[in-house]
């Protein structure tokens, strides 16, 4: 399905503020995978969901997805086969548009846009199927702005739209982060659903180590730059944030008397 | 309704259709385009040149209106492809354009007088038809005499504002419209949902100056000459239209809002006939009389609201206040009548 290769990335290359991004990323995942992605800030996974949605290119390496090689394809021709939700939940809708018009832009992801009408009878009822699956009521109020929609409900419509014409993978960018308690356990469990139904392949980054013990198949941990740790199967089940913890100081310290013994 | 207040709204008719051209630019693509200024007399040079040489009129409006697409065209890539500020990207195609308006008339003014144009067509339609007569009938029937040599000005353009105006409705509906209107308004999600941004920006800036165009040919016809200074301010005339017709009329939907701008077109010329009788004011102070309608236009409706909500806060303060005068008589009553029953 995905296959990262060797991929490099380096911002600021030659100045002070250079910064390697990520260094040799090796990632493969298989149809129906589950991943999910956590590390500190400025670990890489910003840039490794960049990396793949096409916002940015890799230095060095190659992206594929279904042995297609996309790593120069512009981002808007990858987004026919990446659905993506931004961690910012006014960033994943067009405010001004009701919530219809919305739907409508999602559902023409994979389609050639043509002067049709964009909103049709047969697409409302469609819609209002969809969003009947979020359980928040927004069957009724199709014709509503986005903008008036809170923070939480927004997230829910951007999960639905990214994942309404069942790209290839789905892209999660910490999307519970920016919500309150009650929300984002909302949005985790809609992310499980959805996911779960439509057997998509999902790569989401999250700071919640529980969130990211609780969703998926398999777990990578990333730390400046590289994937330090990856677990998947049996062993994922069984992982405790105690035990995960445990395992980022033992890497984390390992490596830091390697570094002394380098320099001593 | 004197014949100068007929012949403003005449004209706000036309302006109309540059006023849908800015709302495109500015409201849609939430893109200050300040191309308009030379695609205006662009459209007006063209016609009027293509006129001068013998060209069939309606023939000359057309080549107007692809002129006016392609000028915003080259905004839009300047803006995309070249990674110039929108400001920056109008500005300089403005000045460019300039210069080709001076290449395309050949000299600053061309006269239009005693030449076919589109008006003069539509007016010998008219009478021939007996249309002319009927209108001036129907309107001297409701008192309104004498007021133009011909109807066949207005009507026609009503009918041709009013199409632009549902064309565009039905356009920002379709799924290209749409994704348009996604571009405008948050760049980021609807390339997320594999819209091309940029060809969507190059297309709407090209639409928008092809209405701009087309305004700016007709109005070379409707006043009988083309000069490549009847654009200075134009942007700020579009503006004022759509900034005016939004407060006025609202901007509930799409269809709300365009014939919001239409309406500011029409509102602005009256207020500028208006205020141009005024003893003092010279034609000359027509843009000072533009800027100040504008500003009044962005501060009035901040100054109303601000207002309401004064009156709405004192309000609150009052009936909070008398809640809080019934407590303390209800304790002081409550106090008095124990004291008095122990005194008893």
């Amino acid at each position: 399905m995905l296959q990262l290769n060797q991929i490099h990335k380096v911002f600021n290359e030659g100045t002070l503020d250079e910064k390697i991004a990520l260094e040799d990323i090796n990632l493969t995942l298989k149809p129906g995978d589950f991943v999910t992605v956590i590390g500190s800030n400025g670990a890489g996974k910003s840039t490794l969901m960049n990396m793949i949605s096409g916002v940015l290119t890799p230095d060095v390496g190659e992206v594929f997805i279904d042995d297609r090689k996309i790593t120069n394809l512009p981002e808007y021709k990858r987004s026919r086969l990446i659905g993506r939700v931004f961690q910012d939940p006014m960033a994943g809708t067009a405010p001004s548009m009701t919530i219809q018009e919305n739907l409508a832009l999602a559902y023409n992801r994979n389609r050639r846009r043509t002067l049709m009408k964009g909103v049709t009878k047969k697409l409302r009822t469609t819609f209002q199927e969809a969003l009947e699956t979020l359980y928040l009521g927004l069957e009724d109020r199709l014709s509503a702005k986005v903008g008036l929609l809170s923070g939480g409900e927004r997230q829910a419509l951007s999960l639905l739209m990214a994942t309404f014409t069942e790209p290839k993978m789905l892209l999660l960018d910490e999307h519970t982060a920016a919500l309150d308690p009650a929300r984002a356990a909302l949005i985790t469990k809609l992310t499980g659903e959805i996911v779960e139904r439509t057997q998509l392949t999902t790569l989401m980054v999250t700071h919640n180590m529980q969130q990211a013990l609780d969703l998926g198949n398999r777990l990578i941990m990333m730390d400046s730059g590289r994937i330090i740790l990856e677990v998947d199967g049996e062993d994922k089940q069984n992982l405790t944030i105690e035990a995960l913890l445990h395992e980022f100081q033992r890497i984390k310290g390992s490596k830091m008397t390697s570094d002394r013994a380098l320099l001593g | 309704m004197s014949s100068a207040m007929f012949g403003a709204v005449e004209s706000g008719i036309i302006y109309a259709i540059m006023a849908l051209g800015v709302y495109l630019s500015f409201r849609i693509l939430d893109f200050p385009d300040l191309t308009v200024d030379g695609s205006f007399v662009t459209g007006a040079a063209i016609a009027a040149i293509l006129i001068v040489n013998g060209t069939n009129p309606f023939f000359a409006t057309l080549l107007a209106i692809a002129a006016g697409f392609l000028a915003g065209c080259v905004t839009g890539l300047l803006h995309t492809k070249g990674k110039i500020n929108p400001l920056l990207a109008g500005i300089l195609m403005m000045i460019a354009l300039y210069s080709i308006n001076l290449r395309i008339m050949g000299r600053s003014n061309v006269p239009l007088l005693n030449e076919e144009s589109v008006f003069t067509k539509i007016e010998v339609f008219f009478t021939s038809t007996g249309l002319d007569a009927l209108f001036g009938s129907m309107a001297a029937a409701i008192g309104l005499q004498n007021l133009t040599s011909t109807w066949s000005v207005l009507i026609s353009m009503l009918v041709v504002t009013a199409l632009i105006k549902i064309i565009t409705d039905l356009f920002l509906r379709t799924q290209i419209g749409l994704a348009l209107r996604a571009t405008g308004d948050n760049k980021r999600m609807i390339r997320s949902f594999s819209a091309n941004t940029d060809q969507l920006t190059i297309l709407g800036l090209g639409l928008s100056n092809a209405l701009v165009a087309l305004a700016g040919a007709l109005i070379a016809q409707y006043s009988s000459f083309a000069d490549v200074g009847m654009g200075i301010g134009m942007i700020i005339i579009g503006l004022a239209s759509v900034i005016i017709g939004e407060a006025i009329f609202g901007t509930k939907t799409i269809a709300v809002t365009t014939f919001a701008v239409v309406g500011g077109a029409i509102v602005y010329r009256i207020v500028v006939s208006l205020a141009l009788r005024v003893d003092f004011l010279e034609t000359g102070d027509m843009k000072l009389i533009t800027a100040v309608i504008v500003i009044a236009a962005l501060v009035l409706p901040q100054l109303i609201d601000g207002q309401k909500e004064r009156i709405r806060k004192k309000k609150k303060r009052l009936q909070q206040e008398m809640k809080i005068n019934e407590m303390k008589k209800g304790g002081e009553e409550y106090a008095s009548t124990k004291s008095n029953s122990q005194s008893i």
